[in-house]
């Protein structure tokens, strides 16, 4: 009965999509971090990052007051002079949803996204989860992040784990899916690649895979973007199927976001340097990425109070 | 009236086997009284070549061995000779060593085998390490024996230098071609009769009888010996053993010439370590 | 769930997919603008001073990046080397060999700490004067070679642990020559473990990247090291044969290709001078199906493109397990794609200038052989800069064993790709060659990563990873890449004598 435990069906897994080394995974990316990006290449990268954001509040203290702050800050970061793009989408709780889609109007360039499925931890029937989704999409969310059962994962029920997937993907509709692995709970590089090609293979072109809910330790880094970039670079080769990325979390500094950029460029090449294909999920970045445009505009290094505020969170 | 004794051929052990030159050629050699004592095959580049050729194929097994087993082959090499301890001391007396002194080389000769049995499952532990070094790898320092090692005996003492030269080698997995003393080869004969009966596969030792002028350039010259440990080398054998050495990076250790094969100081884990290459590995430590 | 295979038979019909490696977000030139303090002419470094050769003669140092001449050097004729020697043996004589073990230590301890407070600087110099990337020089050379210092430092005090059961001393003098491609490291590597041993030094560089070594000089200076310590002498391979041949020394070491190390081991046939010798490679880099491919594709890419592939140890001979060798291809197609090749200065440029033009010459010669033998060729199509001395990443696929590309070491950015079905056939591959240095083997399995470390006849092995370097870790070859060890408590035994 070896055959049918977890960990064989874990085994025929790895076989299958192949393993990571951890520590040549890290040495990688530690090269990302030593490009150097100047001048227009590096407004240019500042800009392409503002456009991927998610703009992010996902707290219990919401009010809908805080979301249409929030939408206006998506709409026009900073003073139109600076020539910042508009974020991609505002991510909310679905609560939240109408409130953000009155604020935002419907003839908008900034998308709305919603966690449902028992955000964070998933921990809920799932008829209830695909209840969440529907009324999210039904109060008018362009886009859906949803939490994958890692509980299904880490057993081995993979079929299972897909099972739950496919049905949010049917529940979705016309909205696009973004499938939070939750790679900390993970917690290994095989595991996160194994996850992101069970995922891959029951979303559609133009959904996306994403690393975390945010709300636990450890969230996006460059390491586990790598491996999960690669794995949509592994299957886009193979199916033709372009799925999307958003490392979510962690991510608060402009410099950031352009290494994980020079990821993206090294690794996925151009067609992925879209915000229809990778996005930030993020607060905090957005307003340093706005100092840095301005800094360079202007040459002088900026102070933080002459940004208005965005989510604290993430 | 006496009997008429059997006299033993004399022929050197080379691949497990006891063989003449492929040349056919011998060459006397007389005891002290100076008379005919015997035939001595003389060896050629061609039966060194075959030499090495034996030793190549014994190489890897013999590496392959563990390090307790190879331990007990050499003490079992000790074993053998002691048992014959009185006709090896007995055969350098008619050929003309002084008792005494004889009856030591052979006593030494059978502790210095003892002495390096008792390293194979040690030099490991001392000379190879664990490095530490700054990232997250683990590294390891092992050694491993070279692969096929020429070694040249001095001419006199015809058996001692022999087997300290020989006992090192082999101890860590080496396989080796040997020349035997020029002058006093037969000890060197009757110690391949030892090895012959001692559970040492066939081609780990191999030992020539020959002359030094017709074996030494070819030992010189030989790619396949990986490196060649030689004492009582004269300078221009020494000479050339380095220029021959030059075409193939061979590794050459030469003995100090004023060595002293009877103390205990001649036997030491830096001759075990001449015959040895350091190995370094490196490994990720990830999960 | 179907496998990846089975996806492949049901893909819709569409072209196949590709990746765009293209412009869409191109970055600035991003120039290290540290001021490497060059100097116009550099003399000998004897007895503690700058000298001017006897001759009067200096010869230039160019910037292989663009052909513009960098400083002079001077020309060490003969009666030079006769100086430094007649220096270190004084040295030798009079302080150093006298000098306590803390002593010397507290000396290597205080030359790490200033290279470390120049770091920058030499790294700008050394890319100026080799051509490698900066990002190479600043992030591995200087700083690898700084922690040399430092580590064989602590050494000097505490050699009565390095050869168990026995008493070591000095050799004397010794005499070192070193080669074009990690100049300073390669210095660091031979006069650490000689000065913490107790020796002095006669060390020539390569002619082509002479300038941080006469850097280096000033911080020898600068920390006080006493004079004809250690002597620099310039020049070319009349120098370097003065160097190694002289009567003085006690022992030479050479690291460079194998055919020079044969004719220095031939020139010192009657003498009895100890020697150790790191010469040519021919490494085969070794992927199991198991293996994590998309790091070992990074490892096949950092063990043949580091540096230009001017390193001995360089994976030059990629083996794969014919059931991914395709996928292995695709993979390094693509990642030798977004390789940035460029002048060396830029912080991003990936790949730099190959050292001279004689060696692109050889470079070339070599990709040539390879075409007309009939490999199939790859270059990704970068831009190069129109000056200087360029060579674009080359892959070498459906090479078989008796291709010269395959036998020969090319001291370039070529990678030469055969397949293997078993084991048996990877090791067997492997070690047909003359030479030993190093070897890679990537695979998800534990037993057989120790089963190839056993059977690969090299010194150095990295599993799973390729081309790391560190000051206690012994390197060296087997065969005819030479013998010796640099590193590690065995490179200190290579610089003493059994008393």
């Amino acid at each position: 009965m070896l055959a049918k435990t977890p960990h064989a069906a874990l085994v025929r897994l790895f076989d299958e999509v192949g393993t990571v080394d951890a520590v040549g995974v890290e040495e990688r990316v530690a090269k990302y971090t030593t490009r150097s990006i100047k001048k227009a290449s590096k407004v240019k990268g500042l800009k392409l990052a503002t456009s991927m954001v998610d703009l992010t509040t996902l707290e219990g203290k919401d009010t809908p007051g805080k979301v249409a702050s929030l939408c206006q800050k998506a709409l026009q970061p900073h003073d139109a002079d600076l020539g910042a793009p508009q974020v991609a989408a505002v991510c909310v709780y679905p609560s939240m949803v109408r409130h953000a889609r009155k604020a935002l109007g419907s003839d908008t360039g900034v998308r709305i996204a919603s966690v449902a499925t028992a955000f964070p931890s998933g921990q809920a029937p799932l008829r209830t989860r695909l209840a969440e989704v529907k009324a999210a999409v039904a109060d008018g969310a362009d886009e859906i992040d949803m939490v994958i059962n890692r509980g299904a994962f880490l057993a081995g029920e993979f079929g299972l784990m897909q099972d739950e997937i496919s049905a949010v993907v049917e529940a979705c509709g016309d909205a696009a899916l973004k499938v939070i692995l939750e790679v900390s709970e993970l917690e290994t590089y095989d595991s996160i690649r194994a996850a992101s090609f069970l995922a891959m293979r029951v979303i559609r072109e133009g959904d996306f895979i994403k690393t975390s809910t945010g709300k636990t330790s450890l969230n996006a880094t460059l390491g586990n973007n790598q491996v999960m970039i690669e794995a949509i670079r592994d299957f886009y080769l193979d199916t033709g199927i372009a799925i999307g990325m958003k490392p979510a979390g962690g991510i608060r500094t402009a410099k950031q976001s352009l290494q994980f950029l020079i990821a993206v460029k090294e690794t996925l090449g151009d067609a992925w340097l879209t915000n229809e294909r990778y996005r930030f999920g993020a607060s905090s970045l957005l307003n340093d990425l706005l100092r840095q445009l301005e800094k360079e505009k202007t040459g002088a290094y900026q102070a933080p109070y002459y940004f208005s505020e965005a989510a604290e969170s993430y | 009236m006496s009997r008429l004794p059997i006299t033993k051929t004399p022929k050197p052990y080379v691949g497990g086997a006891f063989i003449r030159s492929e040349s056919g050629r011998t060459f006397p050699i007389k005891d002290e009284a100076g008379n005919f004592f015997a035939n001595i095959p003389q060896c050629t580049r061609k039966d060194l070549r075959n030499a090495v050729e034996a030793a190549a194929k014994a190489g890897p097994g013999w590496a392959k061995r563990t390090a307790y087993n190879r331990g007990q082959i050499l003490y079992r090499l000790g074993e053998m000779l002691e048992a014959r301890r009185k006709e090896m001391i007995d055969v350098h007396v008619t050929l003309g060593g002084p008792k005494a002194l004889v009856t030591k080389a052979v006593d030494t000769a059978v502790d210095r085998l003892i002495y390096y049995a008792g390293w194979a499952d040690k030099y490991e532990q001392l000379l190879g390490n664990v490095n530490p070094v700054a990232a997250p790898y683990f590294n390891f320092t092992v050694t491993e024996p070279m692969g096929v090692v020429g070694l040249i005996a001095p001419d006199r003492p015809p058996l001692l230098p022999l087997i300290s030269l020989i006992a090192p080698a082999i101890v860590s997995g080496n396989t080796v071609v040997a020349l035997a003393s020029e002058s006093v080869p037969y000890p060197a004969i009757l110690f391949g009769e030892m090895l012959a009966t001692s559970d040492l596969p066939g081609g780990v030792v191999n030992i020539l009888t020959g002359f030094r002028k017709e074996l030494v350039p070819t030992f010189a010259t030989h790619t396949h010996l990986r490196a060649i440990s030689a004492a009582g080398v004269s300078a221009e054998e020494r000479r050339a053993l380095r220029l021959g050495a030059a075409e193939s990076v061979k590794r050459v250790r030469f003995a100090d010439s004023e060595t002293n094969w009877l103390a205990e100081s001649s036997q030491n884990l830096d001759a075990i370590r001449d015959t040895l290459e350091f190995k370094t590995t490196w490994h990720p430590i990830g999960a | 769930m179907p496998t990846l295979a089975e996806k492949k038979t049901t893909r819709p019909s569409r072209p196949a997919p590709e990746l765009i490696f293209g412009d869409l977000w191109e970055f600035d030139p991003a120039p290290e603008t540290a001021d490497p303090k060059l100097k116009p002419r550099y003399d000998l470094f004897i007895d503690g001073k700058f000298v001017a050769p006897k001759s009067g003669k200096y010869f230039d140092s160019i910037n292989p990046a663009n052909e513009q001449k960098l400083a002079e050097i001077a020309l060490a004729g003969r009666d030079d080397v006769d100086a430094a020697y007649a220096a270190a043996q004084r040295a030798f004589e009079t302080t150093w060999g006298k000098l306590p073990g803390r002593e010397r230590a507290k000396y290597l301890y205080r030359i790490a700490r200033l290279l470390q407070d120049r770091a920058r600087e030499f790294a700008v110099a050394e890319t100026l004067d080799g051509g490698k990337p900066i990002k190479e020089s600043r992030d591995f050379d200087v700083p690898m070679a700084a922690a040399h210092f430092f580590y064989h430092a602590g050494w000097a005090d505490k050699l009565e642990y390095v050869a168990p059961g026995r008493r070591i001393a000095p050799l004397g003098v010794v005499g070192q020559v070193i080669p074009w491609n990690f100049p300073l490291l390669m210095l660091a590597w031979k006069i650490a473990p000689a000065l913490a041993m107790g020796n002095c030094v006669v060390l020539k560089p390569a002619e082509t990247t002479s300038i941080t070594c006469l850097k280096l000089a000033e911080i020898l200076r600068d920390a006080g090291l006493p004079p004809g310590v250690v002597n620099f002498v310039t020049g070319a391979g009349e120098t370097g044969a003065a160097v190694m041949s002289h009567p003085i020394a006690a022992k030479v070491a050479f690291t460079g290709s194998t055919e020079v190390g044969k004719i220095i081991m031939r020139s010192l046939a009657g003498t009895e001078k100890k020697m150790t010798m790191e010469l040519g490679g021919k490494a085969a880099n070794i992927v199991f199906d198991d293996a994590p491919i998309d790091q070992a594709v990074e490892g096949i890419i950092n063990g043949i493109f580091f540096n230009q592939g001017h390193v001995c140890c360089a994976g030059s001979r990629l083996l794969v397990h014919e059931p991914v060798a395709e996928q292995v291809l695709a993979k390094l197609k693509n990642r030798i794609k977004v390789l940035r090749v460029g002048d060396p200065i830029d912080k991003n440029t990936d790949v730099g200038a190959i050292n001279s033009r004689e060696q692109l010459n050889k470079i070339t010669a070599m990709v040539a052989s390879g075409v007309k033998e009939g490999a199939e060729l790859f270059q990704p199509a970068c831009k190069l800069p129109s000056k200087g001395f360029y060579f674009r990443p080359t892959i070498f696929s459906g090479v078989s064993m008796s291709h010269r590309i395959a036998r020969e070491e090319i001291f370039g950015p070529v990678l030469s790709i055969l397949t293997f079905r078993t084991v048996d056939e990877a090791i067997e591959k492997a070690n047909n060659t003359a030479y030993g240095l190093s070897a890679g083997v990537w695979t998800d399995k534990g037993s057989r990563i120790l089963k190839m470390s056993t059977e690969l006849k090299a010194g150095v092995v990295w599993a799973n990873t390729y081309n790391k370097f560190d000051p206690t870790s012994p390197f060296g070859g087997y065969k005819e890449s030479g013998f010796g060890r640099e590193g590690g408590r065995q490179g200190l035994l290579d610089y003493c004598k059994l008393v």
